[in-house]
């Protein structure tokens, strides 16, 4: 085999696997390296947090706008807290509810941000003060359940 | 009652035997690899060496790896529509196809034909220079076998399979991407954007690369030992040859299901 002809095939061969990576990293994975360069940090409270997990997508008026970076649990006051990256192009009012919603029926679980009227904006490190937990599922059945029994008794004479 | 324990006696015998054999050749191998490792400087300073080996294990098999992954992206793409459509959720399609191929398939199927395209063909070349006692000639003229014929093509297999496994990936998606959204009509923006949302770089594709690299090194190690532990005899380099796929194909499957313990556990 000719020195040339095979220096250009074991270019072309590097070349096209190259790409290929390429492909996959940009193409087929969102590449985390280039979105969210500027990010800031909030923190929020939730009695529960149901099925959310770390790396869960932060969205408000259903746009992704951060993720979930950790969870953990406070043993003081029984709560979850959770810690999130926000997009630093986005900035939300000091008094912005913080939800736990889920995408479709069986859906990933993911926190909704709905921004409030205040004039301040809530600043890197800040607490988001108001949170509504996650809807457990289980527990939505057994009260529906619970209120058709009561409602059974109560017709009874 | 003597026979018995004469019978007794000889098959402990054998199972003494046959262990201490493997454990001698497992060490052998683990010598060999760092004799290998040693003495690859020269490789790399001769590069054109490696590069000669890159256009060898990995040009060679470009056809094979790309046509394979085209083909199970097809299928994938068949099967995974016609189970996904039971549930209502076709648009999963690309999530499907693009994990099952990033994660599993595409390391493990391109090593596998790695190692029956390349391997072999390893084996079998450095086995009949073994046979025809080239290697002893380049000792006599001072010239290191280990470090003119070995390194290179250990290190040219080792380069080649990160790339072929992510050609083969990328055939794969491409390959689902045509069944579903080409001929069967899946939404070609549902396709994409589920992919894009479920495949996370770090995790799949970072992964599947060190995989591919894990298996590169070792189908690459087995098949240069195997050649250059054979028998020199006609029989023995077929033998050798033998051992290269069999072994390999263990060796990527066993590795497969340590690294994907490592890798994917604890992950939703």
């Amino acid at each position: 085999m000719n020195r040339t002809t095979l220096d250009l095939w074991v270019g072309f061969f590097v070349a096209i696997g190259i790409g290929a990576l390429l492909f996959l990293a940009l193409k087929v994975s969102s590449f985390p390296g280039i979105q969210m360069e500027k990010a800031y940090r909030l923190e929020a409270r939730f009695d529960n947090i149901g099925g959310l997990k770390a790396q869960s997508p932060v969205r408000s008026a259903g746009v992704l706008v951060g993720r979930v970076t950790d969870i953990h649990f406070d043993p003081a006051t029984y709560e979850a807290v959770v810690e999130m990256r926000i997009d630093s192009r986005y900035a939300f009012p000091a008094d912005t509810f913080a939800s736990i919603y889920t995408a479709g029926l069986l859906g990933d679980q993911y926190i909704g941000l709905e921004p409030g009227g205040d004039e301040r904006n809530l600043a890197d490190g800040a607490r988001i003060m108001k949170t509504q937990s996650a809807v457990v599922l289980e527990k939505l059945v057994s009260q529906f359940l619970f209120n058709k029994a009561a409602e059974g008794q109560s017709t009874q004479p | 009652m003597i026979r018995l324990l004469q019978g007794c006696a000889n098959f402990l015998r054998f199972l003494g035997s046959e262990t201490v054999n493997r454990v001698w050749r497992l060490g052998y191998a683990s010598r060999f690899f760092l004799a290998v490792l040693l003495r690859s400087g020269a490789a790399f300073f001769r590069f054109r060496l490696v590069m000669r080996e890159i256009w060898f294990s990995g040009v060679l098999s470009l056809i094979i790896i790309m046509i394979s992954g085209l083909f199970v992206g097809l299928v994938l793409g068949l099967q995974g529509y016609e189970i996904l459509q039971r549930y209502g959720s076709s648009q999963a399609l690309g999530t499907m196809v693009a994990l099952s191929l990033l994660r599993e398939l595409g390391p493990v199927v391109a090593a596998l034909l790695f190692a029956s395209r390349a391997g072999s063909a390893i084996t079998a070349e450095i086995g009949l220079m073994k046979t025809t006692e080239q290697l002893t000639a380049m000792d006599m003229m001072a010239v290191d076998p280990v470090a003119r014929v070995v390194a290179p093509r250990f290190w040219g297999g080792v380069i080649s399979m990160p790339f072929l496994a992510a050609l083969f990936s990328s055939m794969g998606i491409f390959g689902g991407w045509l069944i579903g959204v080409v001929f069967i009509g899946v939404d070609d923006g549902a396709f994409w954007s589920s992919m894009q949302a479920s495949v996370d770089f770090r995790h799949d594709v970072w992964n599947g690369v060190c995989k591919s690299l894990v298996f590169g090194v070792a189908v690459s190690l087995i098949a240069v030992f195997e050649g250059f532990d054979s028998e020199p005899t006609a029989e023995g380099v077929s033998r050798a040859i033998t051992r290269t796929v069999v072994t390999s194909a263990l060796a990527i499957l066993a590795l497969d299901f340590v690294l994907t313990s490592f890798m994917f556990r604890g992950m939703s």
